[in-house]
């Protein structure tokens, strides 16, 4: 099982303006489940809220009212039931790649030779056995999200967290890696939540998508692509995949108006 | 190159730009040629000129060359430079060893920061050669009161350098640990310290140059010792070369001690070079 949920989520900022204190809503009573097994997209123009909701998810930031469950079980903080994948890898640069990885499952207190072999096999499982041995800085973006996404599946989480985990790949790099993940989930069945600012990522990897806007759920879609998706460049011809894109394009322009972010 | 199959470049490429440049061979002068140059000009222009001024009012690198062979043979300025070191090495080692836990805490934790980061700036500015009177009544005039002197003027370069260092951390590196559950000692050892590294490194280099002026004032003030010695008693008796001795020994044993640091951060924390491109 592997169920996250966000139950009447708030969340203010106060933000300091030259002399006056202002106050955000960033979030306003934000409330969803991502299934055992789905991935859920969550996509928004920036400051609409959807990265703040996924760090409450993950515990990184308290909300200001409301409660997270996992498998229906509140949880404050963060834990080993979830695992991040944040939006730059945000490898520790003086560790290895398996270090890295090594590094998640020595905080769940796993230690010698059970540490070693699992760390290789989540390498394994990205790709990247012979890259096992390498810094951060020797490897290609697209490598360093591998690695990112190899630590926080290894801890054997119930709900993978990911942060526009490819937003800052090149587009090539992007797609490859996408279909990746497809791959991944097809293997792991893990439940996803993946924020995107991207429209196109969000209909090719999701179940689901929700749409947020000004720190609201403003609409949730089905994607009717089948699983696995196999060939992610033909699901990009067909009409289901226009026709959701065109959805969720019009919920994000919704009453015409330009959105404008307030809080990155 | 770009146009083999894409799936595999992008699988298992390194990054284009590492490996590439480093074959490449690099241009102009080796830096240590830079370096001798610019030291011989101005031993050069220094003997020029030096050597038409009185013998009293300053001196110039030949004379200070026979003086020192001629405090070197006669065993006076190794016996000062051991007398000198070892206050110098304890009260340094010291302000290391205290030091970077020091900034460690007041870096990470606000309570900590706010109660004792006061301490750390205005112990920084402290005048120290007016206080050392007063150690001298507490530590008395011997090995003591040096190191103390030297503690104390190497500590907060160090301790004010690891406190930057761990509030220039990033937060998403902290977070990493958060995410994982690290408890706050992990995360302090395991991501704060490796990640604090350069600017702790940066306050111990500092901090070599305070700690041989801290060790001059010491044996000026103290009981009068070695280099400090030499220098007030050839001061003292107009002979201004050999007073130029111990002093130019202290610069090259702060570069040496320098370099030695360079060393040590290179085996401590390779990924600082290699990440910011520098190779030698």
């Amino acid at each position: 099982m592997g169920e996250v949920a966000l139950h009447d989520i708030s969340k203010r900022f106060t933000l300091r303006v030259g002399g006056d204190v202002q106050t955000v809503q960033a979030l306003s009573r934000v409330s969803f489940t991502v299934r055992d097994g789905e991935i859920v997209s969550l996509i928004g123009p920036s400051g609409c809220g959807k990265t703040t909701a996924l760090r409450i998810a993950m515990g990184l930031e308290t909300a200001s009212a409301g409660r997270v469950t996992v498998d229906g079980r509140e949880v404050k903080g963060c834990g080993h039931d979830r695992g991040m994948v944040f939006q730059h890898a945000e490898l520790l640069p003086w560790l290895t790649a398996m270090q890295n990885v090594m590094f998640g499952l020595e905080m769940k207190g796993m230690r010698g030779a059970e540490l070693r072999d699992t760390a290789t096999r989540y390498l394994d499982l990205v790709g990247l056995t012979e890259s096992a041995n390498r810094r951060p800085h020797q490897l290609s973006g697209g490598m360093k999200q591998r690695v990112g996404i190899a630590r926080a599946l290894a801890i054997d989480p119930k709900v993978l967290l990911m942060d526009e985990p490819f937003g800052a790949l090149d587009a090539q790099t992007r797609e490859t890696m996408q279909e990746e993940l497809m791959q991944l989930h097809a293997r792991t069945k893990k439940t996803i939540l993946f924020v995107t600012h991207d429209l196109d990522e969000a209909v090719l990897i999701a179940d689901r998508i929700m749409v947020m806007r000004e720190g609201r759920i403003q609409e949730i879609m089905d994607v009717p692509l089948p699983r696995p998706r196999g060939d992610l460049g033909a699901q990009r011809g067909t009409s289901a995949f226009a026709d959701t894109r065109y959805r969720v394009w019009q919920a994000l322009h919704a009453d015409g108006k330009a959105s404008t972010g307030m809080l990155h | 190159m770009a146009e083999i199959t894409e799936r595999d470049t992008v699988r298992d490429a390194a990054p284009a730009d590492a490996p590439i440049e480093d074959a490449a061979p690099r241009r102009g002068m080796p830096r240590w040629l830079i370096t001798t140059l610019s030291v011989g000009l101005l031993l050069g222009v220094w003997e020029y000129f030096g050597a038409n001024i009185n013998p009293v009012f300053g001196s110039y690198p030949s004379a200070i060359a026979e003086a020192f062979v001629e405090l070197a043979r006669s065993g006076k300025l190794g016996a000062a430079l051991i007398e000198s070191l070892q206050p110098f090495l304890v009260g340094y080692g010291l302000a290391i060893v205290a030091g970077v836990p020091l900034g460690l805490v007041i870096g990470r934790f606000r309570t900590m920061e706010a109660a004792l980061g006061i301490y750390v700036t205005a112990g920084y500015a402290m005048p120290l050669v007016a206080l050392v009177p007063l150690l001298v009544l507490w530590l008395g005039l011997g090995f003591a009161v040096k190191a103390a002197v030297v503690f104390l003027m190497s500590l907060f370069p160090i301790t004010i350098n690891t406190w930057l260092g761990v509030t220039a951390v990033p937060k998403t590196l902290i977070e990493v640990g958060k995410s994982f559950v690290a408890p706050d000692s992990v995360i302090l050892r395991r991501i704060v310290l490796p990640a604090t590294l350069p600017y702790i490194m940066a306050g111990i280099r500092l901090a070599v140059g305070r700690a041989v002026v801290a060790m001059v004032i010491a044996e000026f003030f103290t009981t009068i010792s070695g280099l400090g010695a030499i220098i007030i008693n050839s001061a003292n008796n107009f002979d201004t070369a050999t007073m130029f001795v111990p002093i130019v020994v202290l610069m090259v044993l702060a570069i040496g001690l320098n370099s030695l640091i360079g060393l040590i951060e290179r085996l401590v924390a390779p990924w600082q070079a290699e990440i910011a491109g520098r190779d030698d």
